[in-house]
């Protein structure tokens, strides 16, 4: 077990502008977190923090354990806009297995599985540049899942995708949240938030105004910046 | 005018008769700039991508020495590889001045700057869009150095193409190290050379037509080679 994670006094500046104030917080196992909030309050960027795609400016990030190697292979990300290699869906899903040390023999079948919870083993030897936007996405949460993580990050995965591509995505989430996989997903879609989160960070201009569960958040925001968000997303979550 | 006629007439006699020394010439041309161009791409990509993900001190110092070098004269390259392998030189005892290996090893030295430059381009374009991905998914170095490369390699065969046409193009180069011995070192580049100021028009034009013609052989070759895969993978 990786989680839980600790961020403490953790802060991002690039360019002398401070992206991400202090902020210290925990984050167990369980509940899939909802990172909430407009675009630039630093969502991918704390998100990234956290995966360890960029080092902070000041702070620590502390996993249970750790042992860098075991962290990367129980930790995977999904980016808004999938990243696949010029090759066969299947063969995309085994390249990430084989960097992540899984016996040559053992890869096909992992990555078949991992197709099929996202409905797409009919696809596993069509070219994964030539899918759909939605379909790529897919298979960039199957890539994520044959790992079989224990942390599974996501940035906006939906923010290119059409409401029914959206939706397939989301079903896929939560699939994943039920078999016990720690889901922390940025996301400015309230619609969304309620759908998946169990609790949600919400980031206003790189500062961590609220954490709270997801209804509790949405019934009784406890700052203004929370409730002008809601209001001002509602029209067209 | 008329001796222009009179040359692209003997040119095209020649190439029809399929004349046996103008074929060992165009064999040999083929066969030292074919695997000068197969030792540069061994050797120029793995350089151009390490180069493109590597963050080390004096890159960018690098990065402008490899684009300068796409320019180095050829005659250069040359001497310096005739000083090499010659006699006294500190190869000298291998014994491949004036041997097509020699014209193989000049070409190689020529071309190599120009696939590693523009492959270190290539890769780091494509670095921009692939490096969040792969550093997540536990690929770093080397590693997503070599995957970058096997995914835009449909787009590092212009790079090739660009060694390949500087090689088959040069005179410099092979005439210092192959010394344009008839029946041994005598390629397309240096024979044309030699045949116009002999005053033998015919076979250097005949030369020259043919040159010309592999090369759009080649590059359309590549070309549709491209175009396909890229409509088949994405």
């Amino acid at each position: 077990m990786i989680l839980p994670l600790a961020l403490e006094d953790l802060s991002f500046v690039a360019g002398g502008r401070t992206i991400i104030e202090p902020l210290s917080l925990a984050i167990k196992a369980g509940p899939s977190t909802i990172i909430l909030g407009a675009n630039g309050a630093g969502k991918s960027v704390l998100m990234r923090l956290m995966h360890g795609l960029i080092a902070p400016s000041s702070g620590t990030i502390r996993w249970s354990d750790p042992d860098p190697q075991w962290l990367r292979r129980k930790q995977a990300m999904v980016f808004q806009r999938p990243v696949m290699l010029r090759r066969s869906a299947l063969a995309n899903i085994t390249y990430a297995l084989e960097l992540a040390r899984v016996p040559r023999a053992e890869r096909e079948a992992l990555a078949f599985e991992a197709l099929e919870s996202v409905g797409l083993p009919h696809l596993a030897h069509r070219p994964a540049r030539v899918l759909s936007g939605g379909e790529q996405q897919r298979l960039a949460l199957a890539r994520a899942w044959a790992l079989h993580p224990e942390v599974l990050f996501l940035d906006e995965p939906t923010a290119s995708l059409d409401p029914g591509a959206t939706r397939e995505i989301e079903t896929v989430i939560r699939a994943f949240d039920a078999a016990g996989t720690k889901i922390i997903m940025a996301t400015h879609n309230l619609g969304q938030a309620r759908r998946v989160g169990d609790e949600v960070l919400f980031l206003h201009e790189g500062r961590l105004a609220e954490r709270a569960p997801v209804a509790d958040f949405f019934a009784r925001p406890a700052t203004t910046e929370a409730a002008d968000f809601i209001k001002g997303e509602i029209p067209w979550a | 005018m008329s001796s222009i006629l009179e040359a692209l007439r003997g040119a095209a006699w020649l190439i029809a008769s399929g004349d046996a020394t103008l074929v060992g010439i165009i064999l040999l041309s083929l066969g030292v700039s074919l695997s000068a161009v197969v030792f540069a791409t061994l050797l120029g990509l793995p350089l151009g991508a390490a180069i493109a993900v590597g963050r080390f001190p004096g890159r960018k110092a690098i990065v402008v020495l490899l684009n300068a070098l796409m320019g180095l004269p050829p005659v250069v390259v040359g001497l310096v590889v005739y000083l090499l392998l010659s006699r006294a030189g500190p190869l000298g005892t291998l014994g491949l001045l004036f041997t097509p290996p020699a014209m193989v090893i000049a070409q190689t030295l020529l071309i190599l700057p120009i696939i590693a430059a523009l492959c270190r381009q290539a890769v780091e374009d494509a670095w921009i869009e692939y490096e969040e991905q792969l550093r997540s998914l536990g690929a770093a170095g080397l590693r997503a150095a070599l995957t970058l490369v096997w995914d835009i390699r449909y787009s590092l065969l212009t790079a090739v193409l660009a060694g390949l046409g500087r090689a088959s193009a040069e005179v410099g180069a092979v005439m210092i190290v192959g010394g344009n011995i008839d029946g041994v070192t005598r390629v397309m580049t240096t024979t044309i050379a030699l045949e116009t100021s002999k005053g033998d028009l015919p076979l250097a034009l005949s030369l020259g037509i043919v040159l010309i013609t592999l090369v759009i052989l080649i590059n359309a070759a590549a070309y549709w080679v491209k175009d396909a895969a890229q409509r088949r993978f994405g």
